[in-house]
């Protein structure tokens, strides 16, 4: 398979540019360091070739960022959408919260993003340079010398569980589209099923219990795309940040899962930028594996226009204390 | 006559009942007199569906050590489908409450329709009881960011 | 901040008796908002509402708070005092401590305590209330009757008398029901169709009535005064209007050995039919089923001897629209199936037979042309055995029957005793009975008749097994009050099976999300004080629907929905509830999940132009909840990501306070 690289992608731009079918583009630029890269918004051939990255530490979902671009009056916009990025995208189109004819999608294949935390389990701290090559990184440090790292042993928790290499919705591209892989993504939500009771609160005690707060995962989440969040919304009777015993504090994690609950795609952007690595997908893969044992197979994303699991029902639907109990029969 | 140790735990109950079916339920085990225990204190919502999930973590979060939901049956929803959803809702709201290490039993939901008194009150007695034998509700109070 | 009063309510010493008053009404002087506490004998009361008016007054309440008994009680009550002391009716919350306080508990240290704690919640509900105005909607002038027996003409009568349109659907060819089935009925012994088909004919020639027979409704949305409905008039291949029901064609139709229906399957008709002599309307109707033309194209005599040229091979379902202010529910009974009880033979005799066969068996116009013979083999019975309760009160076997009393087997039952006795002096007749209840007027009157004019013989206790030997059905019986095992050799059994709602009802319900009880009959909004609406607004009930009846009962009922409906559509606008969503549209995404789950269809989107803080303008799409449509269920609330829909009357802020006040 072709591998597409930086200078693909610039080009790609430019000619679209050129030729007038978008006035911006959206992709990755460099940050501080290599590893640091993060969306942003190119406006012109000059600012592209000087600042578009495309390297292994693209994995920052870029969807979310059309839900505001194309609201704006400037335009189609170029983006270029990894396959785990086009499910986000077609979610947020069915949520009307992004203008698909102001957008011109380029779908391009992804073997997997790398994880810098992962990279400097092997790496060591201090790295002063990466140089990328096709499926491996040489990374210089101050204190360790040089490192050669493979991709596929720093690779990001969802893309080593990567759940499908296919491009849900394209207006053009580049490489071949890949298959919904078979993933072992719910294997750690099923041993923590297994657990007692007691195991997992203090399973989830622990892991929960360093959240700082910093938001980073409703920031970056492509579900949490609401005009105001009920966390910044007095009047939902959810907002007290002031107060030290504070039911935000405490429920913050479980009531974000469940508001994007049947809308998330498992991109895994949440557990990505927690910089308390907390498994936060976790939460999310526990409602989707009980939506597809429940309700039948679901994945949010997958078709533009489905309807979400949480606002549909059958009339012989499970009885929730049956539904909890479920968990129990697998044990025995 | 009832005899009262002070020291008897008594778990509080929060009960979410439906106006339409649930509510009038436990008025008419009111009419008759059948008997559930002081601590369930119910508040009325139009129906199941108006129950926010948020509603029941803050009931715990301030001390609940049960919550349980009261519709009308499936299919008998006066507003056609809103326990349809409510029962989706809260199929996956438990079923996580529980991947958190919360206990299964101090969740419920029943469908009590308005000729349900009988029902209402074993419903309360028999949910009540399972409660007071988990003790007091600790970890979701204590499910916060800081230990 | 408010300024709220609570009036708590000893309700005598329903409340009084295990809650301390004094102690709640002090309690809860000291929670926030509230400036005013008292209590007294009987809030509900001119007086009670006199106080609670005057401590508005005098100390400018802005909320109020009751504690007394359910708000399904007073609350419209309490309400209306709100409002007449210059208040929204909807700053007045109820705290329920009688129905889930003082007639539960038993303990006054305990039952205070929750009296308290209710009280409290509903403070901090009030605390959060704001003044709400309902919307108005229109009422059209028009109601829709389904079903076209006794209950459902008669109320249509009544409503057309009194001015205003409707419609009656009707699934079968005809109007008339089961009443037009029967031959006399009790305790007059008038004939029925005597006293019902002039009804028949008056409904065919009142201009305000339309009759869509041979249809059913589909699909009705909508809410009290607009319901949209969707009927479905089905192809009966006969021009309605042109057809002159002259019966030509249903005795020139090859097709001869069709099950009689409207008979109950004792004698044959044609494929091309009137069910009866008297039906309204009076035209024909092809079963689709038995016809050969239809079926395979070979045939066509109707269409040749018709010299009206009424008949239409071609004729589709045809879909009807139409709007509606009330629906009128009278979709009647059926007696059960008899295949499980084959104690008593039923499948394996032709001569064991139901009561409804029996009247189709002593009508002038039924299979034997009223004759009462054996339909085994037309002989004349000598001995005849009813069977009651068959199906009935039966509690134990509920699989087979049901567990209510159908009501009006007991009268008709002595009806067919006295009437055959009457006719055929040499017959015998054994009725066994579990009791014979006749609470009704003339009734009891009426079954003595039977037993000590007629000699009708009534054996206290139930037939075990009825089998066939020879021409015989030999009847075994215990006889309880004789203490000993009977064993008749009967020529006829007649089974008084149990009625039960028809089939048609179950889904009708849930397309007018009225409520029903476990039996299929539909729940009315109060058993004693609302016994003809449906707890669903808009939607009456009139007949067996709502419970086994016998005719004079059913037309009363049938007449008393009319009233209710004349009631609703004599208004011009009908005041909503105000406790509807509401769309925070600076909050909304616009991702329509709240439509999604909308069982109304109440919201729509909007693009609608906002101003950002760096002045530029965005477009951005919105809910728009119809004000009129909504229902207040909540269901957009929770489904809605951001918070921006809320209820009024329960918003989340509310919910949350009162929950917040009851785990403090």
């Amino acid at each position: 398979m072709q591998k597409i690289t930086q200078k693909m992608l610039i080009d790609k731009a430019v000619s679209l540019l050129d030729n007038g079918t978008v006035t911006k583009v959206l992709g990755w630029m460099e940050g501080q360091f290599k590893y640091d890269v993060s969306p942003f918004v190119f406006k012109s051939k000059e600012a592209l070739e000087k600042g578009f990255v495309f390297n292994h530490f693209c994995g920052a979902n870029v969807s979310k960022y059309l839900v505001k671009e194309t609201k704006k009056d400037e335009g189609k916009i170029l983006v270029f959408l990894k396959p785990c990025d086009t499910y986000s995208f077609s979610q947020l189109v069915t949520e009307n919260r992004i203008k698909k004819e102001n957008v011109y999608v380029v779908g391009i294949p992804c073997d997997g993003m790398m994880d810098i935390s992962k990279v400097k389990e092997i790496s060591g701290d201090g790295i002063i340079d990466i140089e990328f090559k096709d499926d491996k990184i040489n990374v210089k440090t101050l204190y360790d010398g040089d490192k050669e790292i493979n991709a596929n042993d720093a690779l990001l928790e969802r893309c080593s569980n990567c759940k499908s290499k296919k491009c849900v919705y394209y207006d053009e591209l580049m490489g071949e589209n890949g298959e919904v892989s078979d993933s072992n993504r719910f294997d750690e939500v099923e041993k923590l099923e297994k657990m007692s009771e007691e195991e997992r609160f203090n399973f989830w005690q622990n892991e929960l219990s360093r959240c700082i707060r910093c938001n980073a995962c409703r920031d970056v989440c492509p579900a949490c795309t609401c005009e105001k969040c009920v966390f910044d919304n007095p009047k939902s009777g959810v907002e007290n940040k002031a107060i030290a015993d504070s039911f935000e504090e405490k429920m913050f994690h479980i009531i974000r899962a469940f508001h994007v609950a049947g809308r998330c795609t498992d991109c895994g952007e949440c557990s990505r930028v927690c910089p308390q690595n907390i498994p936060l997908h976790l939460l999310n893969r526990k409602f989707i594996k009980d939506i597809n044992s429940f309700y039948g197979d679901y994945q949010a994303g997958e078709e533009i226009g489905n309807r979400a699991p949480l606002v549909d029902y059958t009339l012989d639907d499970i009885e929730p204390n049956e539904g909890v109990m479920k968990g129990d029969e697998e044990d025995a | 006559m009832q005899i009262n140790n002070e020291n008897e735990y008594k778990p509080l109950i929060v009960a979410f009942c439906c106006n339409w079916c649930s509510y009038a339920g436990a008025d008419l085990a009111g009419n008759n007199r059948l008997a559930y225990p002081e601590n369930v204190k119910i508040i009325k919502v139009p129906c199941s569906c108006r129950v926010n999930p948020m509603f029941i973590l803050r009931a715990f979060q301030r001390g609940a050590d049960g919550v349980i939901l009261c519709g009308c049956h499936p299919g008998d929803c006066h507003y056609t489908s809103g326990n349809y959803f409510t029962r989706r809702r809260m199929t996956l709201l438990f079923s996580m409450l529980n991947f958190l290490g919360i206990e299964k039993e101090r969740t419920r939901v029943e469908w009590v329709s308005a000729a349900e008194g009988a029902k209402f009150a074993a419903t309360m007695n028999e949910f009540t009881e399972a409660v007071a034998k988990l003790g007091p509700n600790k970890r979701l109070e204590d499910l916060r960011c800081k230990k | 901040m408010q300024r709220i009063g609570v009036f708590v309510c000893w309700c005598g010493s329903n409340i009084a008796g295990t809650v301390d008053v004094e102690a709640v009404s002090n309690a809860l002087k000291n929670e926030p908002g509230v400036v005013f506490s008292t209590n007294y004998q009987y809030m509900c009361s001119q007086a009670g509402q006199d106080l609670i008016i005057n401590a508005v007054k005098e100390h400018n309440l802005t909320g109020i708070v009751v504690c007394s008994c359910s708000p399904r009680m007073h609350e419209a009550t309490f309400r209306k005092t709100a409002q007449a002391a210059g208040l929204n009716p909807y700053m007045v919350e109820i705290a329920n401590i009688r129905e889930q306080c003082s007639w539960i508990h038993k303990d006054m240290a305990l039952g205070t305590e929750k009296a308290i704690i209710l009280g409290k919640a509903a403070v901090a509900k009030v605390n959060l209330n704001a003044p709400l105005t309902p919307g108005e909607s229109p009422v059209t002038k028009r109601a829709l009757v389904i079903g076209g027996g006794i209950a459902g003409i008669q109320t249509a009568l009544d409503i057309a008398d009194a001015g205003y349109e409707v419609d009656i659907v009707e699934t079968k060819p005809t109007i008339g029901g089961k009443m037009a089935q029967l031959d006399k009925t009790f305790p007059t012994l008038d004939c029925a169709a005597c006293i019902l088909t002039p009804k028949m004919v008056d409904v065919a020639q009142n201009d305000k009535i339309r009759i869509f027979s041979y249809s059913e409704v589909c699909d009705i949305k909508g809410f009290v005064g607009n319901f949209d409905v969707e009927i479905k008039k089905k192809a009966r291949y006969v021009k309605e209007d042109i057809c002159t029901g002259c019966g030509l064609c249903t005795e020139k139709c090859p097709q001869k050995n069709v099950p009689n229906e409207f008979n109950l399957g004792m004698d044959n008709r044609r494929a091309i039919y009137i069910p009866f002599a008297q039906a309204v309307p009076k035209v024909a109707t092809i079963d689709p089923n038995t016809c050969n033309m239809l079926k395979n194209g070979k045939c066509g005599v109707c269409a040749k001897v018709c010299t009206a040229n009424a008949i239409d091979y071609t004729q589709k379902d045809e879909i009807i629209h139409e709007k509606y202010g009330a629906i009128v529910a009278a979709t009647g009974f059926n007696p059960i199936s008899m295949d499980k009880f084959d104690e008593y033979a039923y499948s394996q005799s032709k001569d064991v037979i139901t009561s409804l066969e029996f009247e189709r068996l002593t009508n002038a116009a039924g299979p034997s042309q009223g004759h009462l013979v054996r339909p085994s083999d037309g002989e004349h019975p000598h001995t005849i055995v009813f069977v009651q309760c068959v199906g009935s009160r039966c509690a134990s076997c509920s699989e087979k029957g049901k567990e209510y009393c159908s009501k009006i087997c007991c009268m008709y039952t002595a009806k067919h005793a006295m009437l055959t006795r009457d006719k055929y002096p040499d017959t015998e007749v054994y009725v066994f009975y579990i009791d014979v209840r006749t609470p009704g007027k003339s009734f009891d009157e009426f079954y003595r008749r039977a037993v000590e004019e007629y000699g009708v013989h009534y054996i206290k206790g139930m037939v075990g097994k009825v089998s066939p030997e020879g021409k015989k059905l030999i009847v075994q019986g215990s006889d309880l009050i004789a203490d000993k095992q009977l064993k008749i050799e009967a020529d006829l059994v007649v089974l008084a099976a149990a009625i039960e709602p028809d089939k048609s009802a179950r889904p009708l319900a849930t397309m007018l999300t009225a409520s029903m009880d476990t039996n299929d009959f539909f729940t009315e909004a109060h058993p004693k004080l609302r016994p003809v609406e449906s707890p669903t607004a808009g939607v009456f009930l009139s007949g067996t629907c709502q419970g086994p009846k016998d005719i004079p009962e059913t037309v009363s009922q049938a007449s008393a929905a009319a009233a209710k409906v004349i009631g609703l559509l004599s208004k011009d606008k009908l005041k909503g509830n105000p406790c509807i969503a509401n769309a925070n549209e600076l909050m909304c995404n616009g991702c329509s999940s709240c439509e999604k789950v909308c069982p109304y269809g109440a919201i729509t989107y909007v693009e609608k132009e906002f101003r950002m803080p760096d002045r530029t303008t965005m477009i951005r799409r919105v809910a728009s909840v119809n004000e009129a449509v909504c229902q207040g269920c909540g269901a957009c609330t929770v489904a809605c990501p951001s918070g921006a829909m809320d209820l009024k009357g329960f918003t989340s802020e509310q919910i949350i306070a009162e929950v917040d006040a009851i785990c403090k």
